[in-house]
């Protein structure tokens, strides 16, 4: 999660691509487009969208020959809440987990007691 | 965050951490207050396993569960009340540090679960790692009855929405 936070930053530190989010918050677009607003070649912007593509804040879709870019948040989003999700369940066990080992724990204390006597 | 206070003996519970590594997989890591036969041994015998495997704020009532736990010997949970099972084949069993178990109630081909259990200074940390065939597999990967009421509750929020 940290280093996906890192690349977001990251993403997000270049003027050009924050302008990308915003444009692509008000509707998705082709890179054509993207590149046609920003006045850059396409290689250009495909470097910038790629860049927010490997932080998950843009996703791109191919139909056809025309590549469509979303804003990504969902994603994000989707991801943090799964991991929250299973986080949940996981702490639930592990707090009974250590009931059970706390038990067996004493269990053997009493055990080696009865042996050493 | 809720240490508790009753007592001398309880103690602050331990960071869990939960990262999916890769697409396909996801790890959970644990540090347990307790050597690693004894956690060994939690996941070994049913009667214990069960206990916390299944925590109550999941949900599911236990119908039966049978382990036998060995390479190539199987394990199934049956649930009430309406006899859904998880079920599958130990395929590593190395006392008191490792465990590999697959899930097949989704046919085959289904995760693979890894356990293992490094044991320092009287603690045990605990490595749990689940690995499926695809990152459909895993987005999908269910935990239980707490996660199908939470997702029942979403369905119930939109239907709600379009009334």
């Amino acid at each position: 999660m940290a280093s996906r936070l890192d690349a977001s930053f990251a993403a997000l530190s270049d003027v050009t691509r924050r302008g990308v989010l915003e444009q692509l918050g008000r509707a998705d677009a082709s890179i054509t487009d993207l590149a046609n607003r920003f006045d850059m070649t396409l290689t250009g912007m495909k470097k910038h969208v790629g860049v927010l593509e490997q932080a998950g804040l843009v996703t791109t879709e191919k139909v056809g020959r025309v590549r469509t870019c979303k804003l990504g948040l969902r994603a994000l989003e989707e991801e943090a809440a799964w991991i929250s999700r299973h986080h949940r369940v996981w702490v639930a066990r592990f707090d009974e987990l250590d009931e059970v080992v706390e038990e067996l724990k004493a269990k053997e204390r009493a055990d080696g007691r009865k042996k050493r006597r | 965050m809720d240490a508790r206070r009753d007592g001398e003996t309880t103690l602050m519970k331990n960071r869990t951490t939960v990262e999916r590594t890769s697409e396909r997989e996801v790890v959970v890591t644990r540090t347990v207050n307790g050597p690693a036969r004894v956690v060994f041994e939690a996941f070994t015998k049913p009667e214990l396993f069960t206990r916390w495997w299944l925590p109550k704020s999941m949900g599911m009532v236990l119908r039966s569960c049978e382990m036998d736990v060995r390479v190539g010997g199987t394990y199934r949970l049956v649930f009430e009340p309406d006899g859904m099972a998880f079920f599958g084949t130990y395929r590593e069993v190395t006392p008191p540090s490792r465990l590999v178990w697959t899930n097949e109630e989704g046919g085959e081909g289904g995760p693979v679960t890894t356990v293992t259990l490094e044991e320092k200074g009287g603690q045990t940390l605990l490595v749990l790692q689940e690995l499926h065939h695809s990152k459909e597999s895993l987005d999908a990967a269910g935990t239980g009855a707490a996660e199908a009421m939470v997702e029942t509750f979403a369905q119930l929020d939109e239907l709600l929405l379009t009334l």
